[in-house]
């Protein structure tokens, strides 16, 4: 299958079936959440997922916008302009073939004419050893988008300042988000680097012992499913540290709603 | 509490539906969002006519995704309902006081639907499959060149929601 044929393939996937583990938090959750409102959503939630399955239709309305992360294997020969190539074919034709609900704008602030496409994606490139090319995707439903945010820490901060970043951030978001939420964190780097880091964390964990801190502490704030309360707020938290400036801690902060959508391709060999 | 509401609705099966409550919406619901929101507001400004009517007539919040053939729509869950905000009261008092969508409301909201005798119910988050699996037909009233935007009018049956203002204008505390 060629690459566009397989990022295509991945997508229309991506919007339908959640990943195993995604699945797997939001079913104990269901078990587990002891408040009768949450209770309900979660229950609301599963019977989504088993008609999502049985009908074929996407397991919500805001297919989301795409955003792709490439990690480019130095050794792979690939150009960015040809993994820019088969993303946009790719994608597009998955927003045709896939059903996506059109939802990207061409200009932000006038006009908000609908492209008609779901494109561009948010492309974002990074290089690493080897000779793979990976593509990760996620699919980002604004609901959850709109609550995600980023605060500029003292240096002296430390892993206390970390954590309650999160928890104002998510406070901040209650019900919007569509709870419970899974959330990136990407600490370091400058503001924009942070903000990346943040949406990376989805397919990597630096620091598990900050990310069961987090987890807990937000899981104190009784939002809950939906945001009518219970136990479950946060199903998973994932945290990515790299360098920064000696005068701050930059931690950017991405919110993802139940439906944690994503997709990885790997092309072995620089075959893409 | 489990309660049943038949829509359109008389006033008085609203006053029995406290927050809290799952309420299972079945008959007619219209569809509308930011912009038919705009666009209603502003016809009531002016005093134009309404596309439909607003008595007895209930909004829910949503866009849909593309149906597939053989589907009726394509996911068809609720969206944030805080942007429909700077409208509502206005609109609320003009009658369109029965309101579905997600997340919370503004103080002006909660007053006017309290003020009117209304309802704000939260449809679940996301459930976009199970929400669309519910809805028996779709027809384009107004705003066609809205495209996912435009004002519908559904017929569901057995729409599960929940109740965050009453028309008492109290509200659900979790």
């Amino acid at each position: 299958m060629d690459a566009e044929s397989r990022i295509c393939e991945a997508l229309v996937a991506a919007i339908r079936r959640l990943p195993d583990k995604v699945e797997r938090l939001i079913h104990q959750a269901a078990e587990n959440e002891t408040h009768p409102s949450g209770r309900l959503v979660l229950n609301a939630v599963e019977e989504n997922i088993r008609v999502s399955g049985r009908t074929g239709l996407p397991l919500c309305q805001d297919t989301g916008m795409f955003w792709c992360l490439a990690s480019v294997g130095r050794d792979s020969g690939v150009s960015i302009a040809r993994i820019e190539d088969a993303v946009m074919k790719g994608a597009g034709r998955a927003a045709v073939d896939g059903y996506y609900r059109r939802s990207v704008v061409s200009d932000p602030v006038y006009s908000r004419k609908n492209t008609g496409t779901n494109l561009p994606p948010v492309m974002v490139y990074e290089n690493i050893d080897g000779d793979d090319v990976i593509l990760r995707f996620l699919l980002k439903g604004f609901g959850s988008e709109n609550c995600s945010g980023v605060r500029m820490l003292n240096p002296t901060a430390g892993a206390d300042g970390v954590v309650n970043a999160v928890r104002s951030i998510v406070s901040e978001a209650g019900g919007k988000p569509c709870p419970p939420i899974f959330i990136g964190v990407g600490v370091g780097g400058t503001m924009d680097r942070a903000a990346v880091l943040s949406k990376k964390a989805f397919f990597q964990n630096d620091d598990e012992e900050l990310s069961a801190r987090i987890r807990d502490e937000v899981n104190t704030l009784g939002i809950g499913p939906g945001g009518l309360g219970g136990d479950i707020t946060c199903l998973d938290v994932s945290v990515l540290e790299e360098p920064t400036h000696i005068a701050g801690l930059p931690v950017a902060v991405t919110i993802n709603c139940w439906a944690d959508r994503m997709a990885e391709i790997v092309f072995r060999k620089g075959e893409i | 509490m489990r309660r049943e509401l038949s829509l359109p609705y008389h006033d008085e099966d609203l006053i029995q539906i406290r927050p809290g409550d799952e309420v299972i919406l079945s008959g007619v619901l219209y569809v509308g969002r930011d912009q038919v929101h705009k666009r209603l507001y502003e016809a009531v400004v002016k005093g134009e006519s309404l596309p439909f009517s607003f008595q007895g007539n209930a909004i829910y919040y949503m866009g849909p995704s593309p149906a597939p053939d053989g589907f009726v729509l394509g996911a068809a869950g609720p969206t944030t309902s805080m942007r429909m905000d700077p409208f509502s009261p206005l609109l609320a008092d003009h009658g369109l006081k029965v309101l579905v969508g997600k997340g919370p409301r503004k103080k002006e909201v909660v007053e006017a639907v309290g003020r009117n005798g209304g309802l704000y119910l939260q449809a679940y988050g996301g459930c976009g499959a199970l929400y669309s699996s519910r809805i028996l037909s779709a027809e384009t009233v107004a705003y066609p060149e809205l495209g996912p935007e435009a004002l519908l009018k559904l017929t569901i049956r057995d729409f599960p929601v929940f109740c965050m203002i009453d028309t008492r204008g109290e509200e659900y505390i979790r």
